[in-house]
């Protein structure tokens, strides 16, 4: 077996693992990235809005600061987040951004003037200011007080991407793509890097590093109907979670975006709301005002999401053969503005749909989007429970978006925690020494072994079957509203499917060189823990936290459940451990009305006075 | 009611000595809005699992999905079968190395003419997390990102004929992602800093002019106006003790970037 030797292994190669690893590398140490694809790839090339940063160049960004930025933060988490991390989040972002220009992305900028912008579908007369030119400009995005999201046409998460990536290039940082990880190397105290099974030749590789990093993404495609890449399957999260020791923060935190288009679940940005967009019903009648006066269009996604599928509830949906849907209409922007700000959504309605956005409408419906949950670590991106194994950007529990993320938030937070736990990881490089043990990495091998040597003795159900009823079950029991009654329903089932997986069967029998069905097969167990730890997690959870609805438990309840849910799956269980922590460790901003979403709250006792601090304080205690 | 599709796909596994390069035949109902992304894990899941394909993002945006579609080269993800005849024949993309069926290894391709154009900002600065950033034009920053839209699916280098003649040859989509660079004054480096790298029969001197690249781009990058931008002036570098500076500059794309 070949066996790699690194300071830094991340597993991934997006936006966050490789901002990390630009970080590591910068320092002079050596760094490998795994990723399943080629990093360009990677499924942050997909994001197409911007990066929130309060930079308050733009006029309607005008006087925005860090401290705006972070009071929308954590009123979009509906007071889940931890409130020490959004804070260095929104206080290091303008930097980010900044830094990424000097690094050679093409921000839109300032164009001082007179220029036409929408709210709410009606134009509006703004001017730009005159000493503000050629600075980096910022877009409108659901949730937030000012203009703040910095963007590249729509193509923000390519551009930065690339612009990371030829970093990488210049640094000489190796990627080793078509790398898929599936075992953690640990001594149940340390992480020593992973096995990985190279998807080009089958085999088993191992990694030794004295720094491991989960930088995979998310799991959207537990769910049937996700706006992810088909990689989003949870690959980082399951091999934290199969330590049996490192635990999964809120994973029942799952962000439907309000416009995933129908049929093909492909995402049309938030910008095409935050630039003017409206939602129109069977009757093509503007419906969101009604629902909420305020914000419409542009509250958070939670709430867009669940006030549209309530509106298609009541019978305002369209009928199609894939099911209900809404209409997005953008053609009020002109040709101009979609052809070259909307660029992508105009190229996707044309391609995928058969829609020419400039005259017609788009067909869209919620579709899971987002994992806000994640490995928990902490604000340093340090993993709970293993020392030298960090994680950062989606794949995380960071936690800056508690129970719901605001559009532009997790693009920048891959940047910003990439500069932020990249930082960390070479502070603790600076002081390690690491006894490797060579029967922990035995142990791993053999694990993963043994798991390749049961798929080839299977009998049962292949893994596309198995997948196809695990997405099917999220997506009927699991989904945006949610209850005590379809959670249990859920949970059974994904029992039913766990336990099926022991005896999976490979259908095409296992090939040498590339073979997809082993890559899927080797994956379908750990996505059905996850899917088991979402709906198990979110039964528990009887209260309505951002995107959590119960409508059995409509209430946010600040009394009982102002906490983050820690999962942990001991071996051999058939569901995972819960326990609880405090959502944060202080509170710059207490727990009120977001001011959109409506919504009762029970009140929590009131916050001690020890735990109040200013945005501007700096404890001690809190290492700043 | 919709049609019957016939696919006729070419196998081969590289790994498996037993394997012979062959075409093989499906059949499948279309459905509406059928794409060959739906299509092909339709295949693979219920009738084939051992067919080998790449996607990710499967919405244009990633460049995964390459292939040669009834002869051309395209990405599958956005090609509606809607749009195709009953019978639709798959190749791999030429060019870049097989890993099986219809799966390219173009992730090493592009790191290596990545690392060979030294595809990155230039630059003696350092960052200054103190000072606000750099201004830029909003219409410049426009263009780059027009010419950094590039995804990177290998179509233009599969159906370059220069491609397939020389091994070395770096393709339009290098050209390109060099003109990007030429045009952003972030990039210090000048006219002879890239008459180096491409001011010979692997770069803009080995492309033929036949533009298919442009044709096949998923993109509509303007593959061929950047390799006339590059070609004039890797030209105009290559004659600089000849033609006098004002008139030199007058005909080059970025004059400041002459040495």
């Amino acid at each position: 077996m070949q066996i790699h030797y690194c300071d830094v292994l991340s597993v991934g190669a997006g936006l966050a693992g490789e901002r990390v690893a630009v970080e590591a590398a910068q320092a002079g140490y050596k760094v490998i990235c795994l990723s399943i694809v080629p990093p360009r790839r990677s499924h942050s090339s997909a994001a197409q809005g911007g990066m929130q940063a309060a930079l308050g160049n733009s006029i309607m960004g005008d006087g925005d600061s860090p401290e705006i930025h972070f009071n929308d933060t954590v009123k979009g988490s509906d007071w889940g987040c931890d409130q020490e991390v959004a804070r260095i989040f929104a206080e290091q972002a303008p930097i980010a951004m900044r830094e990424m220009a000097f690094m050679g992305v093409p921000w839109n900028r300032v164009v001082p003037g007179e220029h036409t912008y929408y709210k709410g579908g009606k134009p509006f007369q703004a001017t730009e200011k005159k000493e503000n030119e050629g600075l980096i400009h910022s877009r409108a995005f659901g949730g937030t007080a000012k203009w703040r999201t910095c963007y590249t046409s729509d193509g923000t998460g390519h551009a930065v991407l690339f612009t990371l990536d030829n970093r990488m290039l210049e640094l000489g940082v190796q990627v080793h793509d078509r790398m898929q990880a599936e075992a953690l190397i640990h001594d149940g105290e340390r992480c020593m890097g992973v096995i990985a099974r190279n998807l080009r030749t089958g085999e088993l590789e191992a990694y030794i590093a004295n720094a491991t990093l989960i930088a995979t993404g998310g799991f959207g495609r537990l769910y049937r109907a996700t706006t992810n890449a088909v990689i989003c399957d949870g690959g980082g999260q399951i091999i934290a979670q199969d330590t049996g020791i490192v635990p999964l923060g809120n994973m029942e935190a799952v962000q439907f975006h309000p416009t995933g288009t129908v049929p093909t679940d492909i995402l049309v940005t938030e910008g095409c709301r935050g630039d003017g967009g409206t939602l129109l019903d069977v009757n093509e009648y503007r419906f969101m005002p009604d629902y909420e006066p305020e914000k419409a269009e542009l509250a958070s996604r939670d709430v867009v999401s669940r006030r549209m599928t309530e509106h298609m509830r009541k019978g305002f949906g369209v009928k199609s053969p894939y099911g209900d849907h809404l209409w997005l209409d953008i053609r009020h922007l002109g040709e101009k503005h979609i052809t070259t700000n909307l660029r992508e959504v105009y190229d996707i309605c044309r391609h995928f749909l058969g829609v020419n956005p400039i005259h017609q409408l788009i067909p869209v419906r919620p579709t899971q989007h987002y994992s806000m949950g994640g490995v928990r670590v902490n604000k340093d991106g340090h993993a709970y429970g293993l020392k030298g194994l960090f994680a950062a950007g989606e794949a995380a529990c960071w936690d800056m978006h508690g129970f719901n993320r605001l559009g532009g938030n997790s693009l920048a937070e891959t940047v910003v925690a990439g500069r932020v736990v990249g930082k960390k990881v070479v502070e603790f490089l600076q002081g390690d020494s690491m006894v490797y043990k060579a029967d922990a990495m035995r142990d791993a091998l053999r694990g993963v072994e043994q798991r390749i040597e049961n798929l080839k003795k299977g009998t049962g159900d292949d893994c596309y079957t198995l997948r196809n009823e695990m997405q099917d079950a999220m997506m009927e029991y699991v989904g945006i509203f949610r209850n005590g009654k379809d959670l249990q329903k859920g949970v059974d089932k994904l029992q039913e499917i766990l336990e099926r997986t022991k005896n999976m069967r490979l259908a095409g029998k296992g090939q040498r060189g590339q073979d997809a069905e082993m890559a899927m097969a080797l994956r379908v167990p750990g996505m059905v823990r996850l899917a088991l730890t979402i709906a198990y997690g979110a039964l528990q959870r009887t209260e309505s936290r951002g995107a959590h609805a119960r409508e059995d438990f409509p209430e946010r309840n600040d009394r009982d459940w102002l906490k983050r849910t820690l999962a942990t799956w001991k071996p051999g269980d058939s569901l995972p451990t819960l326990t609880y922590e405090e959502a944060t460790p202080f509170f710059i901003l207490p727990p009120g009305d977001r001011g959109y979403g409506g919504g009762k709250i029970i009140d929590g006792p009131d916050i001690p006075a020890e735990k109040l601090v200013s945005f501007a304080e700096k404890k001690e205690a809190q290492g700043a | 009611m919709g049609r019957t599709l016939t696919f006729e796909i070419f196998r081969y596994n590289p790994s498996d000595p037993d394997s012979k390069p062959h075409m093989q035949t499906y059949t499948l109902e279309e459905t509406p809005s059928m794409t060959l992304f739906i299509a092909l894990n339709k295949i693979r899941e219920e009738q084939d699992p051992t067919l080998q394909f790449d996607f990710c993002c499967r919405a244009g945006i990633c460049g995964s999905c390459g292939m040669v579609i009834n002869g051309r080269p395209g990405l599958a993800c956005h090609t509606q079968t809607a749009d195709l005849p009953d019978k639709i024949t798959l190749h791999p993309l030429p060019v870049f190395k097989l890993l099986g069926d219809l799966s390219v290894d173009t992730g090493t391709w592009f790191r290596g003419v990545g690392k060979k154009i030294e595809s990155w900002i230039h630059t003696k600065k350092q960052f200054d997390e103190n000072a606000p950033e750099e201004r830029m034009d909003n219409e410049l920053a426009n263009q780059i990102f027009e010419l950094d839209r590039c995804v990177e699916c290998g179509c233009c280098v599969a159906a370059c004929g220069t491609a397939r003649m020389r091994d070395d040859f770096i393709g339009a989509t290098s050209i390109n992602r060099l003109a990007r660079f030429y045009i952003d004054p972030r990039d210090e480096r000048k006219s002879s800093d890239y008459y180096e790298l491409i001011g010979d029969d692997s770069g803009v001197f080995g492309c033929m002019g036949l533009l298919a690249c442009d044709n096949v781009c998923p993109k509509q990058i303007p593959l061929q106006d950047q390799l006339g931008v590059m070609r004039r002036m890797v030209t105009l570098e290559s004659v600089k003790a000849i033609i006098p500076d004002f008139i030199r500059n007058k005909l080059v794309g970025c004059p400041d970037k002459n040495d």
